[in-house]
């Protein structure tokens, strides 16, 4: 090809893409939608950096937990950073809290300064991502799949079935779902709260909201020749239901889940606020302002960079589910 | 009429209960298939065709349900009753609908939809559904699959198939994804293929082209169809056997050429001379006057006496039985009209109906 006509060429560099035929569905295609939209983009960055970092520290914690135990030898946080997030050091390695480094008495190996306890600030703060992004990926999971399933399925049959269905799921729905959280939690943890039981407990509260949505599409999806023609071939409803009209009633529920994973760190952020989620010395942006709140005059860093955290974090996946929305509604043209 | 026909459907009853009451859809209608063979489904829209061939699949949605009849094919009850009591409950021999999905859907009876652009999953690519459906209702392992896929695509004439394999429905044009659909109905090797119709969404030169397509196919693989239409240019040129239907009745039923020369029924005549024809030239179409009454509330006595420019008075009271009227090389003619029977229709007075007040579709006169 190294004596390539030079017309060709001009040809293909003149029309790398024809628009007008080029697929306007797949993820690649979205996403690269997503890209053209400034604050999408901001969205998709802060994003990638939250997840990014817990992947890192999770990664950490483990390589660190095999080799060492658990808690004591954390490779990432001891020398790295040099402090652990979530040991009390003794008493004579105890410093009192240290403000950021940029205020008075600040020093910049503590950068974002240290608890009541003497521990790293900063470490913690990076520690917490790990918990924020795992709480808002299994919770929003468990709603989404959850909500799927019964809105599908109730969406499809219609019926005494969706009857059945969909009246379960507004029951559910008008418990207010902090108060439903907290009374799963306290049940069925038998007392002793943890992260893992709020992040069930908000999963199970959020399967209503997608099993409305997801029912509403079904309810078109259902009528398409294309659902005719796969019973009419021979294809049994389970499949029917994963294969044809799960797919194609997802797009709508792909925003509303990237929306609802920044709702979801919230809620279980303010129920370990409250201490019915994670317990300490659980690094955890909830919990750390829980913490903070005795300390809010002396030292109100400890209260804001969590807070600070937790506010870009969510507001990461708001913009981001705004740019998907847009992407993938037709009628906004690029 | 060598062979046994491989689907008989005999008074075949399929109604919708809704709130404003019974909409009898289909109203006890008959005609077979024999192999090989491609039979007409004609009508109106709202006559009831589709019905029937959904309730031959046995695919009728809630509210409505098969009430009664009997559907055959081959050995296999598709619907039968019997009487217990004051009800007909289905028979014990009635396939159930487990049976009906993995013995008769897809592997020996398929369907082609109307709507090309809505008959294929978005999401999924041609040759990806393609596959499924062969490894659906086919013993083949996927690599099998896949080559016969290929095969049939070039079979149906996409150009390229291994390249077009991967593309998705919105790639392809409306004549194109036809093509798939029927590609993908021959794919399973049914015997009888139900073509709900399936050019209607297409212009007429893809039209044309699709019609030879199924021609040449027909020929070779020797499937029967049941091809549903309301275009009598369509039918004239694909069909062997017509079925002509009004409100849910079967009102005419002859060999293509009978039909269109010997035209026994009113509706049927009606239907002709409102297409232009080669044979015949004439100044201006005549249409077939008023709107199809609500099967809900169907006429008293023959159904089209509404409409008919041939009604008398005895045709709003009795109504006509459907029978044979002649034979054409062993094949019966037959219709339903009280023309043909001995019921005083010669003597009854002529009717004011919609056909002679000149109501035209949907206008309204004043």
């Amino acid at each position: 090809m190294a004596h390539a006509d030079p017309d060709t060429q001009a040809d293909v560099e003149q029309e790398p893409v024809d628009d007008e035929f080029e697929a306007k569905v797949g993820l690649s295609y979205t996403l690269a939608k997503v890209k053209q939209d400034t604050t999408a983009r901001l969205g998709m960055y802060i994003v990638g950096a939250v997840i990014f970092l817990a992947a890192f520290v999770t990664i950490d914690s483990n390589i660190s937990t095999l080799t060492f135990g658990r808690i004591d030898n954390f490779v990432f946080a001891e020398n790295v950073l040099g402090n652990h997030p979530e040991r009390h050091p003794p008493a004579a390695e105890a410093e009192t809290t240290l403000p950021p480094f940029f205020a008075d008495g600040g020093v910049l190996s503590h950068p974002l300064g240290t608890d009541i306890y003497g521990r790293d600030y900063f470490t913690r703060l990076i520690y917490g991502s790990q918990v924020s992004v795992t709480v808002g990926i299994v919770a929003t999971g468990i709603g989404l799949i959850g909500g799927t399933i019964v809105g599908a399925v109730s969406g499809y049959y219609g019926g005494w079935i969706d009857d059945v269905f969909m009246r379960t799921v507004e029951i559910l729905y008008s418990i207010p779902a902090l108060v439903l959280v907290i009374v799963f939690t306290v049940f069925v943890s038998g007392g002793r709260p943890d992260i893992q039981y709020a992040v069930i407990g908000v999963g199970i509260a959020f399967i209503p909201v997608f099993a409305r949505l997801i029912r509403s599409r079904v309810l078109s999806v259902r009528e398409m020749d294309y659902i005719e023609a796969a019973r009419a071939s021979g294809v049994r409803d389970r499949n029917i239901i994963l294969r044809h009209v799960i797919p194609n009633s997802f797009a709508p529920v792909l925003v509303l889940a990237t929306l609802q994973i920044g709702v979801t760190i919230l809620i279980v952020a303010g129920l370990s606020f409250l201490g019915y989620g994670a317990q300490p010395p659980t690094a955890d942006w909830g919990q750390m302002l829980s913490s903070a709140r005795g300390f809010m005059l002396p030292s109100p860093w400890l209260s804001i960079w969590p807070g600070l955290a937790i506010l870009v974090t969510i507001m990461g996946f708001n913009l981001l589910g705004d740019g998907l929305q847009d992407a993938l509604d037709p009628r906004i043209k690029d | 009429m060598t062979d046994e026909p491989i689907l008989t459907v005999e008074n075949l009853k399929t109604q919708f209960f809704t709130e404003q009451g019974v909409v009898r859809a289909v109203d006890g209608i008959s005609f077979d298939v024999y192999p090989g063979e491609i039979v007409g489904l004609v009508g109106e829209s709202g006559a009831g065709k589709s019905v029937a061939t959904s309730s031959v699949m046995r695919l009728v949605d809630n509210p409505g349900e098969i009430v009664g009849g009997e559907i055959t094919y081959k050995n296999k009850t598709l619907v039968g009753f019997e009487r217990a009591g004051d009800e007909l409950v289905p028979r014990d021999e009635m396939l159930t609908n487990e049976e009906m999905r993995t013995q008769v859907r897809g592997n020996e009876i398929a369907i082609i939809f109307q709507d090309p652009m809505e008959s294929l999953n978005p999401v999924y690519t041609i040759g990806h559904q393609l596959k499924e459906f062969i490894l659906l209702n086919r013993e083949l392992d996927k690599k099998a699959a896949r080559e016969e896929a290929i095969t049939m695509l070039r079979e149906v004439g996409i150009p390229e198939p291994e390249e077009r394999f991967d593309d998705y429905p919105h790639e392809f044009s409306g004549g194109m994804r036809q093509r798939v659909l029927i590609a993908m109905a021959l794919a399973c090797q049914p015997e009888l293929i139900i073509a709900d119709e399936p050019t209607t969404a297409l212009d007429v030169t893809v039209e044309g082209q699709i019609l030879e397509l199924v021609k040449e196919l027909q020929e070779e693989y020797g499937t029967s169809f049941l091809w549903v239409t309301h275009d009598m240019g369509v039918v004239a040129e694909i069909c062997d056997r017509v079925n002509v239907m009004y409100l849910g009745e079967i009102v005419e039923q002859a060999t293509v050429d009978e039909l269109f020369y010997e035209t026994q029924h009113p509706y049927t005549n009606a239907l002709l001379n409102s297409i232009p024809r080669p044979d015949q030239t004439i100044e201006e179409l005549v249409p077939i006057k008023g709107v199809m009454p609500e099967a809900i509330n169907p006429p008293s006595g023959c159904r089209f006496h509404t409409r008919c420019p041939d009604a008398r008075e005895v045709c709003t009271e009795i109504e006509p039985t459907y029978s044979e009227i002649t034979t054409y090389d062993g094949w019966p003619h037959n219709a339903s009209c009280l023309k043909h029977e001995d019921v005083g229709y010669d003597v009854s007075e002529p009717i004011e109906n919609e056909a002679r007040k000149g109501t035209e579709g949907t206008e309204v006169v004043q």
